[in-house]
């Protein structure tokens, strides 16, 4: 399939990368990430070939940008999430999760890491936590909700 | 299911759209602009106009084919069209005879076509040419029909007035967006009164 109009693809990967962002580095360095994974993918768009997975080609650069961000902060520290195998996701680059979302109650937690750390999808979420997935997506959302409410504190 | 992050990341996207403007990395904008049959869709380079579809076309297949003939580095700007959209609002109220907004001709049509197209936008409001002027003028006085095939698939109806052609002998002949259109645009440049009313 060639290449959609980078706005089609703009509006379906959006709102993804930005919470994946904010659970990397929080919400105040989000943005910033934010603008610079999409200008960097603006400028590479034309010479990708069609076809490409394009939210894996995205998450790959906002994950660059996120551990861009972190040392540009030299800030950068593993905070431990209790049975996620947050490797599986974080590798090679080192494991740092913004310290809200290990303060978050465990099952919000989990679902955020699962749904943004290790970039599973809602089925495969719910799988992994023995639930439903509508449930798996209320504890991503309920979870995305306290972070917001922390930032914005 | 409202994300959580709603309103950042509507106010991320409006950041990035001005910083991709200012850094020169829209090859083509696109935006709605306002017409008397409802929001209509423009699409621009940096070298011109390249689109305008009526409100019930498709808009994501023509933006697709865009991406795949010019560049796939579209994004919706308000900016790039603002004149589209000023000099339609005019000539939509009987204001404007002429559009002064420059056509990227090489990325909508090559050859016979783009030919019958130039010849097109070069016919002044008010006035008509038939589909065998448009053909003799784009060197080819036998392909009538191949002309009229060019107008139908006119990518920039009213700014390429390809409503100012008919045929031979009066009848309206056909338009890409409907004869009522065409009879309508040709009425608002005749001034016939209570038109707009």
């Amino acid at each position: 399939m060639p290449l959609p109009p980078f706005q089609e693809f703009f509006d379906t990967h959006s709102a993804d990368v930005f919470n994946f962002l904010v659970t990397r580095v929080g919400p105040t360095s989000a943005d910033d990430c934010f603008q610079e994974t999409f200008l960097a993918a603006l400028r590479a768009y034309p010479g990708l070939r069609p076809g490409s997975n394009l939210r894996a080609w995205v998450f790959t650069i906002a994950r660059g940008k996120a551990v861009d961000a972190h040392r540009k902060a030299a800030r950068t520290r593993a905070v431990p999430l209790d049975g996620i195998e947050v490797a599986e996701a974080a590798r090679p680059e080192p494991v740092e999760v913004w310290e809200p979302v290990a303060a978050l109650p465990p099952k919000q937690r989990q679902a955020v890491a699962y749904r943004y750390l290790v970039d599973l999808d809602y089925a495969e979420v719910a799988r992994r936590m023995g639930t439903t997935e509508p449930a798996a997506r209320r504890n991503v959302h309920e979870g995305l909700k306290k972070l917001r409410e922390v930032h914005l504190r | 299911m409202n994300e959580p992050f709603a309103p950042e990341v509507a106010a991320a996207a409006e950041r990035f759209a001005r910083r991709a403007a200012r850094e020169g990395l829209i090859d083509i904008g696109y935006d709605e602009v306002d017409s008397p049959w409802g929001r209509m869709l423009a699409a621009a380079s940096d070298r011109g106009l390249l689109l305008l579809l009526f409100p019930e076309n498709d808009v994501e297949a023509h933006l697709r084919g865009l991406a795949a003939r010019v560049s796939p580095r579209i994004l919706r700007s308000a900016r790039a069209l603002e004149p589209t959209r000023r000099e339609l609002g005019e000539y939509f109220e009987g204001r404007r005879r002429n559009f002064d907004l420059p056509i990227d001709w090489d990325a909508v049509l090559s050859g016979f076509g783009r030919r019958v197209l130039e010849y097109t936008s070069a016919i002044p409001y008010g006035q008509v040419r038939t589909y065998r002027e448009a053909a003799t003028a784009a060197g080819n006085a036998a392909a009538s029909r191949a002309a009229g095939n060019a107008l139908g698939a006119n990518p920039i109806p009213i700014i390429v007035p390809c409503h100012r052609v008919v045929r031979t002998g009066g009848g309206l002949g056909g338009y890409g967006g409907g004869l009522p259109r065409k009879e309508w645009l040709l009425d608002l440049e005749r001034g016939r009164p209570g038109l707009l009313s």
